[in-house]
């Protein structure tokens, strides 16, 4: 017997009932040729034998609160309110099922509903859905939708400077669907190449994807990659890989780019070694038939009282089956729940007043590196960025063991993201950053780059 | 869900209940000298305030979430017996674990010397899965089942490609699930229905006859399949498609009918997806995140996306030099919060548990259906396994439909079975209890069932009405498809 099961009166009084003498009966029509004697498996464990395995496996990392930690590059450290975990905690939201029962599901999907909103104000779009996994497969939900619209054009014009991981994912997802991929280089400020993006763009391209803020920090000039987008009737594509940028830059939409998709982990997840995260999907209210993933609308009840239910299923796999779509079904509910949270406690002045933090933080690094600290340098002073950047270092990653043993993880190593990314290291600050990490940064790099 | 009046009331919107001022977090002071945003940021880029968000104190947000979750049901509540979701207890240990400022707060992107505890943690999952499946290696790195079902499709592709093969035809029995021919299409593939014999499971001439056509990749089969039935031919169904070079896909969905009991390994299977809010009891949270891991066989294992986790003496690397991988099918490496759960739930339970694991869910089905099918029809009446699937036959004939009997099911205090499939199935409740049910709650369910077929013949329309206690009545989703409203806006003045 075992504390998450039933004991022995209910398996004797169930035998009895169902007629059989031993639940190996009721398993007769599993042939004998796939049967499993026992599995070479550890014996069950009580709770603190499981606990010590576990804490075990945690006390072999290192963590990144035990360091003053500079790391970004798609996955942030920001603020943590003790009010969001301790709601997510509550069994009525996280033992839960997808809501497809609204009459008990209200809690969840009125929480949905909550989530859709903020995501269309942070973005200003017209619809966005219930979540997706993060913001690589927002990316390639993003071009499959374009693709979908626009299914004569088999190109699509991607920046470079597109997190290294979004660009992998896409192009695992897009060989199926023979997708032509053009990358346009970044120029000599660390955005991307205007010309070359207009040389890029023709008429069988779909969708113009632009990572803005860039995988490398600077924040791109959306209008004319919209405009130059529109012009050869393609979907332009924003992807925002910190959402806390939106508190303080204006999003695609007002623009006119057609979808907004990235990545929320950074308003309040855990970093949690890459998941779960938080994928978000906006668009303009034109496309909603091709939107990929969850909906949640407004209606009313029998006695005309408001309420919210899973809506236009007939997008979706389970209605539609092999004409879906997406084959998305289970999204990521509870992280969409998290970030409601959050940006509920943050609220109008939050959200500005924390993309401010960051970005001021970032600017008092930048400010002082940029004479260069020893063989580090900004790789693109002139460009505007918002909290991050990238300095230009020949042998990162030495410097970031060096920075390490002074209790410092200065940021992520360009060393090990696939090939093409200029040597150095991105540097990520957030209002979590202290004046005191920032100069000890400042001054172990002084010493030892 | 119950409670005084006040409590019962609906809750206003976050963005309703704003109130000018008031907010619900603090930041450190800022130590670093203030900068304007204006001179930092070209004027074109930089924001105002936000049209909109809210303005609520800490409170605010602490009551309204509050009070949101008491519109839920969950399975802290009770049974909740959705047929191929499996539903079971989420335990507290597993929440705890995966919170370790050890497994939450570790950054992705550090080098391997500072995450060996998180790489030993994915391997030692990995190895598991391997031994409960008996199959070769097992990415972790699929975010939900559908998305596992995608990238063991691109595997068959790749691996079919490099034999310099190009079938296009994946065969799906009509019994599937609805993501297996979508996930199917989004790797490329044409789908064909496949019917399935009287008794609901797999026709071994249809299939037979579809592979003499030449042109088959794979078939996607799951098993037990739907109906909660073992698929009696997997075996030799296996051994048909491989003479014929094509490719046998589980999907795993019903995996906690036989874990410890039987090995997909052994009936042939090529690759097979498992979701970990189902079998290993990672929570749903009210839809995801799932995690969907997709073991298979030595014939795929070059294809596995990057990175997987190798183990030399006692270091642990993520290797990326694997030329015929198919590449990446997201960030990173999985939902490694749900991952440690899994590994936690494994551990807990041990080789022993998880066998008991699969015999309480399948020993409860059977006693559901004991309980039941004197009053509703069995849609399929072979032997059932984890879960049993009845239609709403007996009731038609008063106008009562599986739809009426499910929000009946709400008045009772219970979350309905699943009707949306099998679609071979008109009118189906398809019933899962999971192993963590005792008697008590069980017995409770099935005189909740009965009350409400004797309902459906005495007074069909009260059935009808249902459901009347529940915080809402049934919603009216046609206009929610017909005008949809996806988003709050605020009011004009």
């Amino acid at each position: 017997m075992h504390r998450y099961l039933a004991g022995e009166a209910d398996r004797r009084h169930m035998l009895a009932a169902v007629g059989v003498k031993s639940v190996d009966e009721l398993f007769a029509t599993v042939p004998a040729d796939v049967r499993v004697g026992q599995l070479d498996l550890p014996r069950g464990r009580s709770e603190e034998e499981v606990r010590r395995e576990f804490i075990a496996y945690a006390i072999r990392n290192s963590a990144l609160d035990c360091f003053a930690s500079f790391l970004g590059a798609g996955v942030y450290r920001h603020l943590a309110p003790s009010v969001v975990d301790s709601l997510l905690q509550r069994g009525e939201f996280f033992t839960a099922y997808t809501p497809y029962q609204p009459e008990v599901s209200q809690g969840t999907l009125q929480a949905i509903f909550e989530f859709q909103t903020f995501v269309c104000q942070l973005t200003e779009m017209e619809v966005a859905n219930a979540s997706l996994y993060d913001g690589a497969t927002a990316v390639v939900e993003a071009v499959l939708m374009a693709h979908r619209v626009l299914p004569d054009r088999p190109r699509v014009v991607v920046a470079g400077a597109l997190h290294p991981e979004y660009r992998a994912v896409l192009d695992t997802y897009g060989a199926p669907m023979r997708l032509e991929i053009t990358t346009v280089p970044w120029g000599p400020d660390g955005r991307i190449a205007h010309q070359r993006l207009a040389q890029a763009i023709g008429p069988d391209v779909c969708a113009v994807v632009v990572q803005s803020p860039n995988f490398l920090g600077p924040i791109e000039d959306l209008g004319p990659i919209a405009e130059a987008a529109r012009k050869a009737g393609a979907l332009a594509v924003q992807v925002v890989a910190e959402a806390t940028s939106l508190g303080l830059l204006v999003p695609g939409g007002r623009f006119g780019f057609d979808v907004v998709c990235g990545e929320l982990q950074a308003f309040g997840l855990p970093a949690a070694f890459g998941g779960p995260h938080l994928g978000f999907y906006a668009t303009r209210q034109a496309y909603l038939r091709q939107l990929p993933g969850r909906l949640v609308g407004e209606t009313v009840d029998a006695d005309g009282q408001r309420g919210f239910v899973l809506t236009l299923s007939t997008r979706e796999q389970h209605i539609r089956r092999g004409k879906a779509t997406s084959n998305i079904c289970t999204n990521h509910g509870l992280m969409a729940l998290a970030a409601t949270i959050v940006l509920s406690l943050l609220g109008k002045r939050g959200v500005r007043e924390i993309a401010l933090a960051s970005h001021t933080t970032a600017e008092y690094l930048k400010a002082a590196l940029r004479g260069g600290s020893g063989r580090a340098a900004l790789a693109f002073p002139d460009a505007p960025t918002y909290n991050e950047f990238l300095l230009r270092h020949d042998d990162p990653d030495a410097l970031l063991t060096r920075l390490k043993d002074e209790g410092i993880l200065a940021g992520v190593a360009t060393t090990h993201l696939g090939g093409g990314w200029p040597k150095g290291i991105l540097v990520a600050a957030t209002e979590t950053n202290t004046l005191e990490e920032c100069d000890r940064l400042l001054a172990a790099l002084g010493r030892l780059a | 869900m119950s409670g005084p009046r006040r409590l019962r009331e609906r809750e206003k919107l976050i963005f309703e209940r704003s109130s000018v001022g008031r907010i619900g977090y603090q930041l450190p002071a800022l130590e670093v000298p203030a900068v304007d945003p204006a001179k930092t940021l070209p004027a074109a880029t930089l924001r105002g305030e936000i049209e909109g968000l809210p303005e609520v104190s800490e409170v605010d947000v602490v009551r309204h979430f509050t009070r949101l979750s008491r519109w839920n049901y969950s399975v802290d509540e009770g049974l909740y017996p959705l047929g191929s979701c499996t539903m079971k207890y989420n335990p507290r240990l597993n929440e705890e674990l995966a919170r370790l400022p050890g497994l939450a707060g570790i950054h992705p992107l550090q080098p391997e010397d500072q995450v060996q505890g998180a790489l030993a943690l994915l391997w030692q999952l990995e190895h598991a899965l391997v031994e409960i499946t008996g199959l070769a290696r097992v990415t972790l790195q699929p975010a939900a089942g559908a998305h596992g079902e995608l990238a063991g499709m691109l595997m068959i592709r790749r691996a079919l490609e490099d034999r310099g093969a190009r079938p296009r035809t994946v065969l799906i029995p009509d019994s599937a699930h609805g993501t297996n021919p979508a996930s199917a299409v989004f790797a490329g593939f044409d789908i064909v229905e496949v019917a399935s014999t009287a008794q609901g499971t797999l026709d071994l001439e249809a299939l037979g006859r579809h592979l003499a056509g030449g042109d088959v990749a794979a078939l996607m089969i799951t098993v037990p399949n739907t109906l909660g039935v073992f698929e009696p031919e997997i075996v030799r169904a296996a051994a048909m498609l491989h003479e014929r070079g094509a490719f046998l896909y589980m999907d795993g969905a019903n995996l906690n009918a036989f874990v410890g009991v039987a090995l997909p390994g052994r009936m042939g299977v090529d690759a097979l997806h498992i979701n970990l809010h189902k079998t290993f009891s990672t929570p749903h949270g009210g839809g995801g995140p799932g995690a969907g891991p997709v073991a298979v066989s030595e014939a795929l294992v070059p294809y596995l996306p990057v990175p997987i986790v190798e183990r030399t003496g006692e270091r642990y690397t993520l290797s990326t030099g694997r030329p015929k991988s198919i590449g990446k099918v997201r960030g990173f490496y999985g939902n490694f919060g749900m991952l440690v759960r899994a590994l936690a739930y494994i551990r807990s339970l041990g080789r022993d548990g998880l066998r008991a694991m699969a015999e309480g869910a399948v020993l409860n089905a059977n006693y559901l259906r004991k309980g039941l099918e004197q009053h509703y029809h069995l849609a399929y009446d072979g032997p059932s396994l984890h879960e049993v699937v009845f239609d709403d036959t007996l009731q038609a004939a008063s106008g009562v439909k599986n739809i009426d009997i499910a929000k009946r099911l709400l008045d009772y205090g219970f979350h309905p079975p699943t009707m949306s499939f099998p679609l071979i199935v008109h009118g189906a409740l398809m019933i899962e209890p999971t192993e963590s049910e005792g008697v008590e709650e069980l017995d409770a369910f099935i005189a909740a069932m009965r009350e409400i077929a004797r309902e459906a013949k005495e007074t069909p329309d009260l059935v009808k009405g249902a459901p009347y206690s529940t915080p809402v009545r049934r919603l009216d989703e046609v206009r929610a498809a017909r005008q949809p409203v996806l988003r709050w806006v605020p009011k004009r003045p």
